[in-house]
């Protein structure tokens, strides 16, 4: 699991270095569109992810104790949370930014000098933004199934490797988006 | 094969230091301190990240092997953003000579 997720860092490294690039080269309009994101809602799905991640590791460590009821009640909070991370995310800051006209290529109505540079960067949000959600979803996925496979009983403290491994991904995806925030929400400056 | 069960206490504590850190990088980025901004930003990323991996990651009990991984993965991510950028950065270094530009634009009619 630490190999893919040494993959997985190249795979959004990638990224990384685009906006990098890009945002040296359009510093202003990136930081006017920074500007323009919902903190509030930024930091609160922060909060949400952080304890998706704290539930996920107490369930991990109820499946080296053995104990069943306990690891399905953290495995189920954890879906919650991670559902209500992409329920904000989509249904709440999506929308809203697609109703605002700061969609590119779909509804775009900002117009201005910078136009083409904000663009660009709502380009990097959606993407990022959207590749992370997409890795939630796949958690989603994951922590489902570990959920019917606990309610079986397939785990022991012998054997809990697929809770532990599932554990490490979703922690991983919660570090990505502990470097998406600041970049996209915060590094324009409030002030 | 149980691997290391830490205190729950631990995974509170660590936890409650995210958030903290959480609120801190929010409310710095309401003060403007200029260039530091970005650089304060991504150092408490940076050890927010850390704390993740630590704790709620195990790699603070893991083997040599598993913190080995993670190392050629933050190289290799390195390697990607310094060539790169190395490159953007030093582009206009070398002028390029006058007739090249008459040249180039014969060779693409």
């Amino acid at each position: 699991m630490w190999v893919f997720l040494a993959t997985e860092v190249m795979f959004f490294g990638g990224l990384f270095t685009a906006y990098i690039i890009y945002r040296n080269f359009y510093l202003s309009a990136f930081e006017a569109g920074s500007r323009l994101l919902n903190v509030k809602i930024g930091a609160a799905n922060t909060a949400v992810l952080l304890c998706s991640s704290l539930t996920m590791a107490l369930g991990v460590r109820a499946a080296q104790l053995g104990k069943k009821k306990l690891l399905i009640t953290f495995l189920v909070l954890t879906l919650l949370l991670g559902l209500a991370f992409i329920g904000i995310k989509l249904g709440l800051e999506w929308r809203h930014d697609y109703l605002e006209g700061f969609a590119p290529g779909v509804n775009w109505t900002f117009h201005g000098p910078d136009s083409r540079h904000l663009e660009l960067f709502f380009c990097f949000y959606f993407f990022l933004t959207g590749i992370h959600a997409l890795h939630m979803l796949i958690g989603v996925g994951i922590l489902t199934t570990l959920i019917i496979m606990a309610g079986r009983g397939r785990f022991s403290p012998q054997r809990y490797n697929p809770v532990e491994v599932s554990g490490l991904y979703w922690h991983f995806v919660d570090i990505v988006w502990i470097f998406l925030y600041p970049l996209l929400y915060l590094i324009g400056g409030r002030y | 094969m149980v691997g290391h069960i830490v205190h729950t206490r631990l995974y509170i504590l660590v936890f409650a230091g995210l958030i903290g850190l959480t609120a801190l990088t929010t409310g710095v980025a309401f003060i403007d301190l200029g260039k530091w901004n970005t650089l304060a930003a991504l150092a408490i990323a940076v050890c927010k990240a850390s704390l993740v991996v630590l704790f709620f990651m195990h790699l603070r009990w893991s083997s040599g092997l598993m913190r080995m991984v993670l190392l050629a993965a933050f190289v290799w991510f390195a390697i990607l953003v310094v060539l790169t950028l190395s490159d953007e950065f030093t582009r206009q270094w070398t002028p390029v000579p006058s007739n090249w530009q008459a040249r180039m634009q014969q060779n693409i009619r």
